[in-house]
Parts: structure tokens; sequence; C-alpha cells
């Protein structure tokens, strides 16, 4: 692992390769960060310390350690499921640190091209970072090969560097989400190294309760309009139940000409209006005291109730 | 995992002009799950004492018998309806009783008592899980959101306020402060007790 991190590290002399002189420090900034890309492999400033993998473990997020000093957000609900019509994705906009609700506009997915979408759970930074890494990947393979990568490949492209970085603490559970030869694809990836191909994926603290709505609702031959219901129905359901889940609901649908985004949809109105005129809705809100509204006698209807 | 947070759950108490109001959320959680969205946390203790009780859950319900035994019992003896101030010093030292082992609740207690012209004066006041009283002029926050309930409080809450403007700071108060606290919120309920009624209001809230 040190012969690993003496490869990153900035104090070592190996790295200095005679091109790196012909880029100013300006150069730098005008590439948006993303400079070292003329170089190959990018460069990260590593902790001067005889051990940096256990360092870093010591000062990052842990699992077994709640105690820790770099919060990184965990609370997040996200899935993707593949069927008939192609590729629905939906997540929540919730980020918390601890108990405090720290934003409600978060775009957990990201669209690191017209036909590829990755989500976002764990690390922030990390996916954000490198799902964009792997756009631009992406866009070489596009250059250098006359053809657009598939999703089996770009997925194994993220899956094979974050396990390069092992144990130093990244953290992303992500879903590769799109369209390529084979059809619509989905590959669950995350910073362990797992990477795995199927049809349905929930990923989250709220990850139980979509998983509940969709193994309920799931079919290969939904309709389009049925499935983006179910994407939407099964975030609801997470935002409702899930302390740090919830806000609003971003929908994406993948078809053959790359993604669409679907729309925005607040979970409170969910709950109480449901998701308005859309195709494949039923009328009124998913809320469970909503839709048995004068159903029985124990839940009358606000008439009844006063008389 | 704090125990005070295991449940989830905040109240907030506020004085105006000849009144005062009491309101909390509806959520009862089992950590980051939801449960319920109906659990009461504000109990009334004499028709114009109310008391809120934030915390561990299964405290709320003991402590809410134990109060109920507590003031049946001075009512009886002392043949009167406890005083806000009176009932303050009860909660108070039930509490202490348990100093080295104690309820896991921060309550809240708003109330009007009587003047020696015959009017109402406002009281408001909280304690800590062991005892410690605060009276407040202002307002008193407990709870999971207490830190946000400061926050939006300190910005809306004015002096001399009536009773309907009360009630209408106070529901913005509330009900933006669970907003921003993952463990607070699925509905609210707000008490507002005037010289000669008291106001219950349940609101619809985010159920996220």
């Amino acid at each position: 692992m040190n012969s690993f991190a003496n490869r990153f590290s900035t104090n070592t002399t190996q790295l200095h390769s005679p091109e790196e002189d012909n880029f100013s420090d300006a150069t730098w900034g005008s590439q948006a960060g993303f400079g070292n890309i003329a170089m190959g492999v990018p460069t990260f400033s590593i902790p001067d310390v005889a051990d940096p993998t256990s360092f870093l473990q010591l000062h990052t997020d842990d699992h077994a350690d709640p105690n820790c000093r770099i919060k990184i957000q965990h609370g997040t609900t996200t899935l993707a499921f593949r069927f008939q019509g192609g590729v629905i994705v939906a997540v929540d906009s919730r980020a918390t640190a601890g108990s405090y609700v720290a934003s409600g506009t978060v775009k957990k997915v990201i669209e690191i091209n017209p036909y590829l979408l990755g989500t976002m759970a764990g690390g922030a930074a990390d996916c954000q970072y490198w799902e964009t890494y792997l756009g631009m990947h992406c866009r070489l393979h596009e250059l250098r090969n006359r053809e657009r990568i598939s999703v089996s490949a770009a997925s194994k492209y993220l899956s094979n560097l974050v396990y390069s970085y092992k144990g130093m603490g990244l953290s992303m559970g992500t879903m590769i989400c799109g369209w390529d030869k084979t059809g619509p694809a989905v590959f669950y990836v995350d910073s362990d190294g797992t990477r795995l191909k199927g049809d349905l994926f929930s990923v989250g603290s709220g990850s139980t309760f979509a998983y509940g709505v969709l193994d309920q609702g799931y079919r290969w031959d939904l309709t389009d309009a049925e499935a983006q219901e179910l994407g939407r129905r099964s975030i609801y359901a997470a935002g409702h139940r899930d302390a740090f889940s919830g806000n609003s609901c971003n929908l994406y649908h993948v078809k053959e000409d790359g993604w669409h985004f679907i729309g925005n949809y607040d979970i409170s109105k969910l709950h109480y209006d449901g998701p308005g005129d859309v195709p494949g809705a039923p009328e009124g809100g998913y809320g469970y005291d909503i839709r048995v509204e004068g159903l029985s006698s124990a839940n009358p209807p606000e008439a009844a109730a006063s008389a | 995992m704090s125990i005070m947070e295991y449940n989830g759950g905040s109240v907030v108490a506020m004085v105006g002009k000849d009144c005062v109001a009491i309101a909390s959320d509806l959520r009862l959680g089992n950590q980051a799950l939801g449960i319920s969205s109906n659990f009461q946390k504000i109990f009334p203790i004499t028709d114009r004492i109310y008391l809120g009780l934030p915390g561990l859950a299964t405290d709320v319900t003991t402590l809410r018998e134990r109060f109920r035994f507590r003031v049946n019992m001075y009512t009886i003896k002392e043949e009167r309806e406890i005083e806000p101030e009176t009932f303050a010093h009860l909660v108070s030292s039930t509490l202490y009783e348990h100093r080295f082992g104690p309820y896991f609740v921060e309550p809240v207690m708003a109330g009007l008592s009587k003047t020696p012209s015959g009017g109402v004066k406002p009281f408001i006041a909280a304690t800590d899980l062991i005892g410690c009283l605060n009276f407040a002029k202002d307002f008193v926050v407990a709870g999971t959101a207490s830190s946000k309930l400061y926050g939006v409080a300190e910005g809306l809450w004015e002096p001399d306020l009536e009773a309907e403007d009360l009630f209408e700071t106070i529901s913005q108060t509330l009900l933006n402060a669970v907003d921003r606290d993952a463990y607070s919120g699925w509905g609210c309920i707000v008490h507002v007790i005037t010289k000669d009624k008291v106001v219950t209001r349940t609101l619809k809230g985010r159920m996220d």
C-alpha cells in the first residue's frame, strides 16, 4: 500500500516528468481542476506520514466509528431499474449532517454524458468527482474507438479505479445506468470494489423502504408511464419513512436516444396531493391517511367527523 | 447514539399579551424509522396549564402518569388548583429525585397564573432532564430540533403578541424548525391558552 501511496505522493521525485514543466500554474486553473488529464494519472497530495492508509482510516468516516472527523453524507435513497422501455432512475434530494438537514435540493443523479447516468450515495464529493472523471474517459473512449462506450465498460472503469484506492476512505455506492448496443443496462458499483450487473437496485439508508414498493410493483413489461410511477412511488415511500431521506424526488428515464429528465416532485406534495396530472399516476395523494380517508369509521371524512 | 434522539420530537412555548402558546411536532420514531405521526407530547395539567414532554417516549408516558398522580394529590390536600409556578417546582423536584438515573425528558410548561387583582399573568418554563428550572420571559424550546427552534424563534418572536398573532408566530417557528431536523416533524399541534379559553389546532406539516 505504501508503494502505491508513493506513486501519488507529491514529495517523491519519480513522478516529476519532463512534460509537467510545460504547464504553468495558471494552466491548472483554466482546466477546471482536470488539467492532470494531459499527463495521465491524477495526482493527490497524500498525508506526510509513515502509513497514509491507517492515518486516513483514523480521520475519515468509518461504519465502525461514528465519532468521526470528516463527516460524509450517509442518508440517501436512490434506485434504478431496467424494464422493457429502458431504465428508470429515481433519487431523493436530502443531505444531512448528523440530525441537521443541511440541504433539500441536492442533485443526486450525475449526468455523465447524454447516454449515461450515475447515482450518488455515500460521499457526495467522491461520487461527483469520480463520475465526472469517468465522463471524461468515456469521451476519450469515443474519440479513440469511434464508438460509444458500453455501460459495462464504463462501470468497470469506475470500479477498477475506486478499487485502486481501497482502504483510503473513498465512500461511494452508485448505480451506473445507460443504454448501449446491448440495450438498457444497470450496474451497481461501490467503493469496496463490488460491481454487479442487475435489473433492479436501490442504495442508501432508505433503500429498504424503496425495495418494498419496488419489488411489489416490478415487472419487465411495465409501460413507460407505469415504470415512472413506480420509481416515483418508491422514492416517496423512502422519503416518508426514513428520517434521512426526503424533500424531493428527481426522476430520469433512459431510452434508446439517451436519458430524459422527467421531473422533480416534492415528497410532501406527493403525500397530500399526489404527482398531479402525470400519466400512470392515481388521483390523489400517496399518503395512507389520505388514501383511506372516509373508508373506515376509525378515519372518517372531515365533514362526518365534525358532525 | 444519543438516548435523547432515540424517538425524536420537539416542543416550543411562547409568551404573548395575556396569553401563552405551546406547540409540538407529532412524530414518534425508532431512530431513523418513522413509526407514528400522531404521538402526543403535550398534556393538559389543569384548565390553564399545559406540559410538553419531548424526549424518550417510554419516559414521556411514565412521567405523564406520575405528574397526573402528583397534581391530583396536591389538589386533594390543598383543596385548590395548582398554580403554574408551583407546578414548575413540582416538575423540577420530581426530576431531581432521579438525579443519578434520570428520566430522559426535557419538560416545557406553559400556563396562566392568577394575579392578586384578579387578572392573569403568562407563565412559561422549561427544565433540563434533572430538573434545572429556566423561567424565560420570551420563549423556551426543547427536543431534537431545539437548536433550530432557538434560531427561528429568535428571529420571529416579539413582545406583547395578541393570541392570533402568537398562534401564527409559534406555528411558523415550529413548522420551519422541524423541517431542518431529521428526527422531528410529521405534523404539529398548537395550543393557545387565553383567559377564557384554550384553542387547539393540528397543523399540516411536511411528511418526510
